[in-house]
């Protein structure tokens, strides 16, 4: 593969996007991006090119200020009262430096915003196996030490430690480890015990015929050694695949985590092609998931008409209305006229039950369509609904339809959902109270905005956009087997965790 | 078979009951809705159920309010939210909404007078099987009103009563209708979850309205404090008059 002569095809290549209701809201051109990061609770993201995306809320994305560097695929820590940014420059086919900058802030309005040259950490003289570009950095959370991956195809992916007061190499005079090969846009994290080995394998640079995908591997310890699922070292050209092109967006690559506490983990990657946006390469946000002790792309909430139910309880979600059977309150028949034994009345227990027996399990001998909520609503009371939790019986009280809410904001990979009963525009809200209310119709109002989180198990976590009179973030939580209500998000229980089945 | 609650649904009935079980549903199976209602026989004693013998009970460990002041069962037959809020909000006594019974009080229910008995469960939850059987009442198709006076030491706030029940109930404190569940259910520990509520200090009536329809018959309650824990220091008494 080509790698430096794509590289550096990046760096002039100029892309105009167009928003889409797709992936993220805004401007979200750019190639390589580095880990998102906040800043005086803005997201910030550099790319190559030196370019930057900025963000008030992880959903509409923005041009930020250039970085001082044109560099490649940037990677950035904040420790302390600094930001490390880390950007590789090659000086010749594989003669390659990373090189850091600091600065006391990301926010170029702020007088503390002075990017400062923290000197070469890294580097390949051209001859080496090693191509010293796309640094990933990471602060290791059990030791506090702080690693730094990079390379790119033409050799090895490397780690050095680097020093976690300053940001420069802790030992410039360390050989450099080998932990993987045959890849590039390294990053590593950790999770439960495990070194996670991200990297992306593919071509990028080519739009649409991008092969670029992401594979993974783990080690119990920071230097290795990498393995992948089926027991292949990453060093010999191992690596599950962890996401690869898929729906209209093709070519993932350089995965960087967004962790936002409370066991809320997202991560970053651009796509080569967004089919969506003329096939430019954009900046992505999703959920991360883990089964099994590896890690997996969740998929940010799609609109859609769901049963919402409790993890904990098996009960879902519904107004505080009667609910009536799908088809209607079955009727017991008397036999038929001449019947057949048994007709009229059930089988006895332990008989077969079925067949044309007749009686209560015969059915009506025709399809029963879905109940329709036109119908059934008009017995609703017209005013505010309780909300509550049952046995779900495929019922229109049931059934929740969530919807992107256009220009309302978001959070980071999404926009603010409407959370309606189907068929209606009965809207979910949050009281002042700090309890739930099915209000009759959705005005806007961002007591009515929800936001869905997916959580590493694939569950939901559903928050309300606010809480009137309140400044206090809740979120959706069973309490007992049939009752919902708003409160603190524990990630060690499973009150804060919704499924959203396909009804 | 599945489809119906009946006796061995219940976690609450007694071991003799659980053997018949199968052949009773059987039995209800073939037989019309209506004739499942349960005939009032010689009274049975209540095995689970006490009188007070104190002035004021705490809870047990888990919270679960042991003293109760039981209403003799009112004929009433359906399961669903519809009728069981009409059942529960026909008059069928004066002040039904607003009095604190007493031990031995009467009401007259139409032509029918009914007597308050103030109990002790030595369980989790109040045998309402247990209570009318042991006065010869019937259990089937019937609405059990039932209240405690609950003391709190100091207001409480941001409190919420859970109870469970069998069948169908209703509950208030303090005059307030905190939680309807509705349909042919079991107990379940904290299946019905009021709102936040304060429960100011001094004595707090919970009352309840138990709607059974066929079978066995309990409920169960407690109050929870704002991290889903029983809350501690409450007591139950018989009086109005705190001790």
């Amino acid at each position: 593969m080509g790698c430096v002569s794509m590289k550096s095809v990046r760096v002039f290549a100029a892309v105009i996007l167009v928003t889409s209701l797709f992936a993220l809201d805004g401007t979200v051109g750019i190639h390589d991006p580095s880990t998102i990061i906040q800043c005086n609770g803005k997201y910030y993201t550099y790319g190559t090119g030196g370019s930057s995306l900025v963000s008030d809320d992880g959903w509409t994305w923005r041009r930020g200020t250039a970085l001082p560097r044109r560099g490649l695929a940037p990677d950035v820590i904040h420790l302390g009262d600094r930001y490390f940014l880390y950007i590789a420059a090659n000086s010749g086919p594989t003669k390659a430096d990373v090189s850091l900058l600091t600065n006391k802030t990301l926010d170029p309005d702020s007088p503390d915003y002075k990017w400062e040259e923290g000197g070469v950490v890294a580097s390949s003289d051209g001859v080496e196996d090693a191509n010293a570009i796309d640094p990933g950095v990471l602060l290791d959370p059990t030791t506090k030490r702080l690693w730094l991956t990079y390379g790119s195809y033409f050799g090895y992916i490397r780690l050095v430690e680097l020093d976690p007061k300053t940001g420069r190499r802790l030992n410039p005079k360390d050989t450099p480890r080998n932990i993987a090969i045959n890849s590039e846009a390294s990053d590593m994290i950790y999770h439960d015990g495990w070194y996670y080995l991200l990297v992306t394998h593919g071509s990028c640079c080519r739009g649409a015929d991008s092969g670029y995908n992401i594979r993974v591997g783990r080690a119990k310890q920071v230097i290795g050694p990498f393995l992948d699922n089926m027991g292949i070292y990453m060093i010999q050209g191992g690596g599950k695949l962890f996401v690869g092109s898929a729906g209209r967006a093709i070519g993932p690559g350089h995965f960087g985590l967004l962790d936002l506490g409370d066991g809320v983990q997202k991560f970053s990657l651009h796509y080569e092609a967004d089919l969506d946006r003329g096939g430019a390469s954009v900046l992505d946000i999703r959920p991360l998931q883990w089964k099994d002790g590896w890690p997996l792309p969740g998929e940010n909430a799609k609109e859609g008409t769901y049963e919402i139910e409790s993890l904990r309880t098996g009960t879902s979600l519904e107004l505080a209305v009667e609910g009536f059977p799908v088809g209607g309150r079955p009727v017991r028949r008397g036999p038929p006229p001449g019947g057949t034994p048994g007709a009229g009345a059930p089988p006895a227990p332990g008989g077969s039950g079925s067949g044309t027996g007749g009686g209560i399990f015969a059915g009506t001998g025709s399809p029963i369509p879905a109940q329709d909520v036109a119908q059934v609503s008009t017995k609703w009371p017209s005013g505010n609904i309780d909300v509550r939790m049952g046995n779900y019986m495929l019922q229109a009280q049931q059934k929740w339809t969530i919807t992107p809410v256009l220009n309302a904001g978001g959070y980071p990979g999404s926009p603010y959902f409407k959370i309606t009963i189907a068929g209606t525009d009965r809207a979910l809200a949050a009281t002042p109270e700090a309890e739930l209310v099915a209000l009759p119709a959705f005005t806007g109002a961002p007591e009515q905005l929800w936001r869905l989180d997916q959580l590493g198990d694939a569950s939901w976590r559903i928050m309300p956009k606010s809480i009137p009179n309140s400044r206090e973030q809740l979120a959706l939580s069973a309490v007992g087997s049939s009752f919902a209500t708003l409160a603190k998000f524990d990630p060690k229980s499973e009150k804060q965790c919704w499924l959203l089945k396909i009804p | 078979m599945p489809m119906i609650k009946r006796p061995s649904a219940n976690r609450c009935i007694q071991p003799a009951l659980r053997s018949i079980a199968p052949c009773m549903i059987a039995v209800l199976l073939a037989m019309p809705v209506a004739s499942t209602q349960s005939v009032p026989t010689a009274a049975v004693p209540a095995a689970t159920l006490t009188h007070p013998a104190s002035a004021e009970k705490a809870p047990d460990a888990d919270g679960f309010l042991q003293r109760w002041l039981l209403l003799e069962p009112i004929g009433t037959i359906g399961l669903t939210d519809n009728a069981v809020q009409s059942a529960v909000k026909k008059e069928y006594f004066p002040g039904q909404f607003t009095i604190i019974p007493h031990d031995g009080d009467k009401v007259k229910n139409g032509d029918t007078e009914l007597t308050w008995h103030a109990v002790d469960t030595k369980l989790y939850n109040v045998n309402l099987y247990h209570f009318a059987r042991s006065y010869g009442k019937k259990t089937s198709d019937v609405l059990f009103w039932a209240v405690a006076l609950v003391n709190a030491p100091q207001e409480m706030r941001n409190v919420r009563l859970a109870i469970g029940s069998n069948a169908a109930s209703v509950w208030w404190v303090n005059g307030q209708e905190v939680i309807g569940i509705y349909g042919d259910r079991q107990t379940v520990i904290d299946d019905g979850v009021s709102k936040r509520l304060t429960l100011k200090k001094g004595p707090n009536i919970v009352r309840a309205a138990i709607v059974n329809g066929g079978g066995a018959t309990d409920f169960c309650a407690r109050f929870l404090d704002a991290n889903d824990k029983p809350i501690k220091g409450i007591t139950v008494s018989l009086s109005e008059v705190h001790p």
